[in-house]
């Protein structure tokens, strides 16, 4: 079944180092998403009609442009247009925390303005001040409702870091495509077991994270 | 930017699009049937299949389509079941679409609040006549938006398909980087194409998403 291949030599060490590629560039980017998203979400609750409009334009650019098109302008655009040499990991960071900070802002958005108005002036009635009314009421709230969506955005972020591969990236698909073509002879079934063999450690990846996310959605609903 | 080049180029991004549009259409066909068939038996827990049904959504919605079609086509020819392409980009995008559409269209039906079915009970409704007259319209308005957002994700995903060599927007523009060295033009093409096949869906998606919340809750 093409297993086998995966136990020669180091093969399936070097298998592993490629999804830490693609999980080292997914977090790398997401960490940037939810600092940039948390900041970009906050501004736009502040109903100023330059940021709606910039928000609206980014927004809509990132919910209808495939990330596979994005990566495509940024790392052979920028080059020939800019004349910038981006490297293949930078573009794709610069990729997916641009397409994360949208999902993230939209977020933090929704979070903030599902506040109720009662919860700001039951703070008021109690003589609390802005600050205060911040720190103990609204943050903590929006905290619990924002944790099991960030958590779901890395997930996301897992899944379409696969695409990096296609920019010439060596993750764990190229890893395997490798394998494959150096036991092409011993192993002419080695595709099958390689690609069952990533195709679970993805799942393996995102599974645990996906129940975190549920796990603690549930437990925090109200 | 040199628009001769892109008079030429013009006939092989229309015959990409038209292939990226019907593959596309068709996953997302197959994705509805899919999802709604497995909406059913997980919301009616009809034994084995909704154990079944549930291992599928978990695996499809925790891989990237990308792996998942490197399987289909690379890996499972290996065991003799050898798909064409094209049947192997519907048919992956159906079952990628499926676990999601499946999770929406079930979420739906449970958002549907327990008190419509007691009322219909209190109304001597038969069991058949509440899913179908209180049940499914509400829960059918109560899936739109995660629907659209769905199809959305879905018809983005199609870029995905230049990887098993689909001749899709991707794959030409690509190839005519590859070939003639105008980025420019062919990157500005690719995202005009990809602006005409999904703006119109956007829109129309919020429109519907709209009107479907005007339905349940009048605001």
């Amino acid at each position: 079944m093409g297993f086998e291949v995966l136990l020669k030599g180091n093969n399936m060490l070097r298998l592993l180092g490629g999804l830490g590629v693609a999980l080292y560039i997914s977090l790398i980017s997401v960490a940037i998403s939810i600092f940039l998203g948390i900041i970009l979400g906050a501004l736009m609750t502040l109903k100023n009609p330059v940021i709606n409009a910039f928000s609206r334009v980014y927004l809509e650019i990132v919910r209808i442009m495939p990330q596979m098109v994005l990566l495509f302008i940024v790392y052979f655009g920028a080059t020939k247009v800019l004349g910038l040499n981006l490297s293949a990991e930078v573009s794709a960071v610069i990729v997916f925390s641009f397409w994360g900070t949208a999902e993230m802002s939209d977020l933090v958005r929704g979070a903030l303005s599902g506040i109720d108005t009662i919860q700001y002036e039951s703070s008021a009635a109690l003589g609390m001040n802005t600050t205060q009314t911040y720190f103990h009421v609204i943050i903590p709230q929006i905290i619990r409702r924002l944790i099991p969506l960030s958590i779901n955005l890395i997930t996301r972020m897992i899944k379409t870091t696969s695409l990096v591969m296609m920019i010439g990236i060596v993750e764990v698909l190229k890893v395997g495509q490798q394998i494959i073509e150096a036991n092409r002879k011993s192993s002419p079934n080695a595709a099958f077991g390689v690609f069952a063999t990533i195709f679970l450690l993805y799942f393996l990846a995102c599974y645990p994270i996906s129940l975190l996310s549920k796990y603690l959605e549930k437990k925090w609903e109200n | 930017m040199d628009f001769n080049v892109i008079k030429d180029y013009l006939p092989l991004y229309i015959k990409a699009f038209m292939l990226t549009i019907k593959i596309g259409w068709i996953g997302i066909a197959l994705s509805l049937g899919i999802g709604v068939i497995s909406a059913f038996i997980l919301h009616f827990k009809i034994p084995f299949f909704s154990a079944v049904v549930k291992v599928y959504v978990e695996l499809f919605r925790n891989t990237p389509l990308l792996v998942q079609l490197f399987f289909v086509y690379f890996g499972l020819p290996k065991l003799g079941i050898s798909i064409s392409a094209e049947a192997c980009g519907a048919l992956g995008l159906g079952l990628l679409g499926g676990a999601y559409m499946a999770e929406s269209f079930r979420s739906g039906l449970g958002a549907v609040k327990l008190s419509q079915t007691e009322s219909a009970l209190a109304l001597g409704m038969k069991k058949g006549q509440l899913f179908t007259s209180v049940i499914l319209p509400q829960a059918i308005t109560l899936s739109v938006p995660a629907v659209v957002a769905n199809l959305i994700f879905l018809l983005k995903e199609t870029s995905v398909f230049s990887a098993i060599s689909l001749m899709d927007l991707m794959f030409t523009a690509k190839d005519l980087i590859g070939l003639y060295y105008n980025t420019t033009e062919c990157l500005f093409m690719l995202v005009i194409f990809y602006v005409i096949m999904l703006l119109p869906v956007s829109i129309l998606g919020s429109i519907v998403e709209k009107k479907a919340r005007f339905k349940m809750f009048g605001d």
